[in-house]
């Protein structure tokens, strides 16, 4: 392909001289044009698109926040952002945000309501929470809360008489994965999970999308395992990003992930692959497991997963053969088939097997900073009534938050031990948030009052009776953040510009509603940042210096048993459980039992769901900036299939479940990368809200399609990923 | 070995470059199709003007190069209507450079107009010229010209020649669009700019040497053209597998009715089939021919252009 | 030494993990028009399941050693400056969009105000001593950027010892742009 090369050099010698002189008129064109979005001053603060607190640098100019940036002094960003975290500013200027306080005029959902002052709004909700309180009590209130400024309103719900607070982030998300891993080590892992995936040599994934999974930190670690040459296996139904770089892509049949994982136990303890020493110490059960797994060989998980039985023993080997520096990744999402606490179990189990807790390139010992309390401000007066988070008389032994849908089924009166009349909803939008949405609807038109704190008209907000509109996370100043983690530091969040329209920070409104309901003495200082840096000087930090860096650094402390940090397990035999008499006690499996899982109908396939890089559920798909790149959700299916379906890759088409209930059109992305019987689409699309302009009917709604779900007889969380849908052209 | 590329997927979705490029509408293939009749017309007349004649040439040929100027400012106008940056098309004129066909277009242009408007008035006829001195007074320009009557219809000729490669060389240097990598657009676009150009004169009255020459030369001229396209094409199919690519767009892809139905066949086949019956049966010649041929002209340019930004290196493994 | 600089960006396509902070980042520092990028994500698989193969990257313009972009560009709007960064001077460009078909990797754009657009290597940053929006943002450290010419660079010495290639070798450009594999 040299032509052009040829054209240019005919071209030059027929056209002779003239080419000696190469412009008429030369102009300096040297510089770049500078596009001016420097600020001239940045705010050190931290991200709120999502929980994981990156800390942000954000540009501002002419009051304008002009683009956001990584804080390099913080642990978690460490200079760089994943992508919904350069997109704040899509959210502070998204011409949808809620301006003003609002009361509902029409019937609940029909999302008519009147723009009132802050005033009204605020007396309104004041007084109907003291009516409930005198009517029900206060414990008739309960709080859904996701988002870091709801401990505000967490701290006055406390103050009020209620400790009902409950988060779809436990009983839909991480629970499972905490009761387990909680079972057998003694703690639960948190956020962020304290694990080393920078240091591993080794690491599985079981689901886990890293890489569309975006945690920042997570991500960064998990890039540098890679780079150093760590061994990749990912179990995943679905040809993941994650996938993308492995060394095992084990294309498990989904819901089966526990007979691999008893194969792999089975193959260590048979093969002498685990840690003898470590478990020796450390551990108490290996007999009963080595019975339990006896029979459980990779030539039966094979049939369960699909999976090769060579596949099976070979990636167990890589991952075992890195040890102790090896982890398979306790995962995050974990609500999938109802048996999930058993399965984390059971992760927990090979991590043990593997030395990997409290070892680098494992898990390790979080440290923290303190900083005190801001001083004077009371005891809550009342001791807590127990929250009716579960049906009469049910029993989770193991749950140690709140379930947020069991607060909502609450509200359905009679059902639970007592009801729930008023909902306060922080920052979670349970209508896409929780499974079997008719039931949340269902509950929300027995309430008493719903108010709504938020930024945007998300579909919760629909339903509510009284919106009070949040100034967002640039906006705002927000408490002091202290996160174990393997450094010790504290962060904090400070207002980069004056909130947009008539929107207030949630210290303020909580506060408002605090003074209103005779509860003022609990806010005692003026303002956040008033508070805030009381709080740091009391603890002796350098104020300024935490103001301008966003963040305070303590010393390093060892997190890693090899280090000098103690072995510690709080289970009740002080040793990392891997027969759970706890378990046996509260009549439950004290090891990890496999179920099959049901299978699709004709026709059908199983409903996966999971998340995309650039999004933060439904949280984001209004947010413009962050749609310039991901605009609309697909539904994943095998191309084979797809194929035999006669349908094309692009095709608009609609999935109907097994209840009858019917997405909206999606494109069908028909690929290699997903097996024959599931199909997969990104959560969070699909929106109904008439005032997300941007985000309403764009793609198809996973959580509209979870009617069913099975719930963990260990801590009753929700298995989502049990319904089957069938594909039609929309 | 690698196995296939099955699925590739790009978040890029910038206006006019994807899915493919279209940058170049219509106004670019008038452009290049006035910018090739322009030129046909410049070759045409200096050399049917070459030798002075006894009696004044027809009336067309005496303004053809006035003509072909009205049509090279419409042409302009239409390179105009393109820019995306209108207020900056002086800037064509405050550089040249030597690398780039649009330079040296933009300066052949501009060059073009003096010659073809002093060789357009040594070509009036008697007529023609006292009524134009009547309103003008050109009468030293054109004393002036009259002396260098040779000259300046070299210089026409030679613009002419220049205008009609420039207009192939313009997409032929554009080798990142792989249907157009290919050397035999040059002298295509030439010949095909000649044909118009005769074409273009058929549509007049002329008499019958002027007439039975500028037929033969159009025939010769779509003879040559439908030879070029097929060393094109026979070019592509060895050019590996850009080559492939290109010559698929042409035989069995998104431009291959268009191509074959209306610069093959109704640009060339049925324009010469046509010709051929009319100088053999000694037919009058009617505008059906012409106006095909033109057509013909028209549609080139416009299929090769939207062809090419088609094909890209997006498209190669 | 004194020798001539050669800017490059090296990625590393077994780190990216396709998330496309690069994108955003790139276009809030230089304040992109909606819907056009001057980086992307082109992300690649081949094989059938379950035997597949990815690989992704993060494109942008190549800043060519031969960059038909300038050749073809009539006025000089299109030109190379220190470090061999192509640019385009807005008000010498006619918007006659020679450049964009010129360019084998289709970099470029026409801007809504007219002139055409494209990677700039974020020059206004690197005059400043800083490095590009997008290897800045990157949480996989996928992206680096410097001076080829410098053997101490870290963009020398990842070129030195690691696999790479250029796309499309074949159009004789020279692509400033490589990726590791
Ligand atoms: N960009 C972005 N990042 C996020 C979030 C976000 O919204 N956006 N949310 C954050 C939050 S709160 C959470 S909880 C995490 C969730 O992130 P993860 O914990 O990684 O998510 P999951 O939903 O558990 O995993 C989805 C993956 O599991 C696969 N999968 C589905 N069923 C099965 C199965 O039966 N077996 C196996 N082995 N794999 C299966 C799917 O194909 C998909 O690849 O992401 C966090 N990070
Ligand atoms: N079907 C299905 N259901 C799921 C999941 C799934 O994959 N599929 N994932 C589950 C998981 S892992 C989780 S963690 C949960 C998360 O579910 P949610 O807790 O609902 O989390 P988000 O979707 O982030 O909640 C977003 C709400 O917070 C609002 N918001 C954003 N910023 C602010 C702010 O600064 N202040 C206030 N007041 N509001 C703000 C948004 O406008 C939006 O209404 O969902 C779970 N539910
Ligand atoms: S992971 Fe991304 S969205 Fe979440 S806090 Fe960090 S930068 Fe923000
Ligand atoms: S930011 Fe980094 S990891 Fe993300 S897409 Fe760009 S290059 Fe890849
Ligand atoms: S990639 Fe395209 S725009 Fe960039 S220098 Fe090369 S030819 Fe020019
Ligand atoms: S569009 Fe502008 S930069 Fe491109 S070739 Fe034309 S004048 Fe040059
Ligand atoms: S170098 Fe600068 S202009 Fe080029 S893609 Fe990266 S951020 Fe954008
Ligand atoms: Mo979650």
């Amino acid at each position: 392909m040299q032509r052009r090369e040829f054209i240019k050099i005919t071209g030059m010698t027929a056209l002779g001289v003239a080419a000696a002189s190469s412009a008429v008129l030369p102009k300096d064109s040297q510089a770049a044009v500078d596009p001016g979005t420097d600020g001239d001053h940045t705010v050190a603060t931290f991200c709120e698109l999502c929980f994981w607190k990156c800390g942000v640098l954000a540009h501002v100019k002419d009051g304008k926040v002009t683009k956001i940036v990584g804080n390099p002094d913080h642990p978690l960003s460490r200079g760089a952002l994943c992508p919904r975290g350069t997109g704040g500013t899509g959210l502070l200027y998204d011409p949808d945000r809620l301006k003003k306080p609002m009361i509902r005029v029409g019937e609940r959902g029909q999302q008519k309501f009147k723009e009132v002052e802050w005033g009204e709004a605020l007396d309104y909700v004041a007084a109907k929470l003291k009516d409930i309180a005198a009517k029900h009590g206060p414990e008739s209130v309960a709080m859904f809360a996701h988002g870091f400024g709801g401990s505000f309103f967490k701290h006055l719900l406390n103050a009020y008489g209620s400790d009902n607070v409950g988060a779809p982030s436990y009983a839909q998300c991480r629970g499972a994965r905490e009761v387990g891993f909680q079972l057998t080590f003694g703690t639960a892992l948190g956020s962020p999970e304290v694990i080393d995936l920078e240091n591993s040599r080794a690491i599985a994934l079981i689901g886990s999308h890293l890489g569309e999974n975006m945690h920042n930190t997570q991500v960064q670690e998990f890039a540098k395992a890679i780079e150093r040459g760590a061994q990749l296996i990912v179990v995943d139904p679905r040809f993941s990003t994650a996938a993308g770089k492995a060394r095992h892509w084990l294309p498990i049949k989904p819901g089966t992930d526990m007979a691999l994982l008893l194969a792999w136990i089975h193959v260590m303890l048979n093969e002498g692959l685990y840690d003898r020493d470590y478990i020796e110490k450390y551990a108490v059960g290996l007999e009963q497991l080595k019975a339990h797994v006896a029979d459980k060989t990779p030539e039966w998980a094979s049939l369960e997963t699909g999976l090769e039985a060579s596949q099976i023993v070979d990636s167990i080997r890589v991952l075992a053969g890195a040890r102790p520096a090896a982890l398979l990744h306790p995962g995050r999402h974990t609500a999938w088939y109802g048996d999930d606490a058993q399965r984390a179990r059971a992760m927990a189990i090979v991590n043990a097997l593997l030395g990997s807790y409290g070892r680098r390139g494992g898990i390790y010992y979080p440290t923290k900073l303190g900083v005190p309390k801001y001083a004077g401000i009371p005891d809550y007066p009342h001791k807590f009534k127990p929250t009716p988070d579960k049906p009469k008389g049910k029993v989770y032994p193991f749950a140690d938050e709140s379930l947020a849908h069991g607060l909502r089924d609450a509200s359905i009166p009679g059902t639970a031990d007592y009801d729930i009349k008023a909902w306060l909803v922080y920052g979670t939008n349970l209508i896409q948030a929780l499974p079997e949405p008719k039931k949340t609807i269902e509950a929300i038109q027995h309430l008493d009052l719903l108010v709504a704190v938020d930024v945007l008209p998300a579909e919760i907000v629909g339903y509510a009776d009284v919106i009070l509109p949040e100034a967002t996370y640039l906006e705002r100043w927000d408490d002091v953040v202290v996160t174990p983690y393997k450094e010790q530091y504290i962060a904090i969040r400070q207002a980069a510009v004056k909130p947009l329209y008539d929107s207030k920070p949630g210290w303020w409104i909580a506060k408002e509603l605090a003074n209103r309901l005779g509860l003022g003495a609990y806010f005692p200082w003026n303002d956040a940042a008033e508070m805030v840096k009381a709080r740091l000087a009391a603890g002796k930090f350098d104020v300024d210096a935490v103001l301008k860096q966003g963040v305070a650094l303590g010393a390093r402390k060892p997190v890693f048993i090899e280090d000098g940090a103690p072995a510690v397990f709080a289970t009740p035999s002080k040793k990392i459980e891997l027969f759970s008499q706890q378990l046996a006690d509260a009549g439950l499996d004290p090891l990890p039992k496999y179920t099959p899982p049901d299978e699709p109908g004709a026709g059908q396939f199983r409903l996966l769901m999971g998340r995309t890089p650039t999004h933060t559920f439904g949280r984001t798909t209004n947010n413009r900036f962050l749609s310039e790149v991901y605009s609309d959700n697909e539904l994943w299916l095998n191309a084979q299939v797809a194929r035999e379906l006669g349908l094309e890759n692009g095709t608009q088409v609609r999935v109907v479940n097994q209840d009858g209930v019917k997405s909206n059109a999606l494109r069908l992305k028909a690929t290699q990368r997903i097996r024959h019987d599931c199909v997969f689409m990104v959560h969070g699309y699909g929106h109904s809200a008439a005032g997300l302009n941007f985000a309403k009917g764009r793609g198809a709604d996973d959580a509209a399609l979870v009617t069913r779900i099975k719930v963990d007889p260990l801590f009753g969380g929700t298995g989502m990923s049990v319904n089957f849908v069938a594909i039609e052209r929309a | 070995m690698l196995p296939t590329l099955l699925e590739q997927t790009t978040t890029r979705v910038n206006a006019e470059i994807d899915p493919a490029l279209h940058i170049w509408g219509w106004e670019i293939a008038v452009y290049l199709f006035l910018g090739g009749l322009v030129a046909g017309l410049l070759i045409l007349s200096a050399l049917l003007l070459w030798r002075p004649r006894e009696q004044p040439p027809s009336r067309i040929l005496q303004f053809a190069p006035l003509v072909a100027l009205a049509l090279l400012s419409l042409g302009m106008g239409a390179l105009f209507l393109d820019l995306a940056y209108k207020l900056h098309v002086f800037r064509f004129y405050t550089a040249f450079r030597p690398t780039s066909p649009m330079s040296w277009g933009a300066w052949i242009l501009v060059l073009i107009y003096p010659v073809a408007a002093l060789s357009g008035l040594v070509a009036l006829g008697p007529d023609a010229r006292a009524w134009l001195l009547k309103k003008l007074p050109l009468g030293k320009v054109l004393a002036w010209a009259e002396g260098k009557r040779q000259a300046l219809l070299g210089a026409t000729l030679a613009g002419g020649v220049g205008l009609g490669i420039y207009t192939g060389l313009l997409l032929g240097t554009l080798t990142a669009r792989i249907q157009w990598n290919t050397a035999v657009l040059g002298p295509l676009f030439l010949t095909s700019g000649l044909s118009s150009g005769a074409a273009f004169l058929l549509l007049f009255k002329l008499d019958e040497v002027d007439r039975h020459r500028l037929v033969r030369w159009d025939m010769l001229a779509l003879v040559v053209e439908a030879v070029l396209i097929g060393a094109m094409l026979l070019g592509f199919a060895n050019a590996g597998a850009a080559g492939q690519l290109a010559a698929e767009a042409l035989l069995g892809g998104a431009w291959t009715a268009s191509f074959w139905s209306l610069v093959v066949v109704m640009g060339i086949a049925v324009p010469l089939l046509l010709e051929g019956i009319e100088i053999k049966k000694h037919l009058p010649l009617v505008a059906v021919t012409p106006t095909l041929v033109l057509l013909g002209g028209l549609a080139l340019r416009a299929v090769l252009l939207a062809a090419g930004q088609d094909s890209g290196f997006r498209m190669l493994p | 030494m004194n020798r001539e600089k050669r800017y490059v960006m090296v990625v590393d396509t077994r780190l990216c993990v396709g998330c496309k902070a690069c994108v955003l980042a790139c276009k809030a520092e230089n304040n992109t028009p909606d819907g056009f990028c001057r980086d992307w994500i082109v992300e690649d698989i081949w094989g059938l399941f379950p035997n597949l193969r990815a690989e992704i990257r993060s494109e942008r313009c190549n800043h060519c050693s031969n960059a038909p972009c300038v050749d073809a560009c009539p006025t000089g709007a299109s030109h190379k400056v220190d470090g061999g960064i192509v640019l385009v001077d807005h008000d010498l460009c006619t918007g006659c969009k020679a450049c964009i078909a010129s360019c084998p990797y289709d970099a470029r754009y026409v801007h809504p105000d007219g002139y055409v657009d494209k990677c700039t290597f974020c020059a206004h940053r690197v005059a400043d001593g800083k490095t590009t929006a997008c290897v800045a943002i990157c949480p996989t450290k996928t992206l680096h950027f410097g001076d080829a010419n410098d053997p101490q660079s870290e963009v020398a010495q990842l070129l030195a010892s690691r696999r790479h290639k250029v796309l499309h070798p074949e159009t004789g450009c020279e692509p400033n742009l490589y990726f590791l594999t």
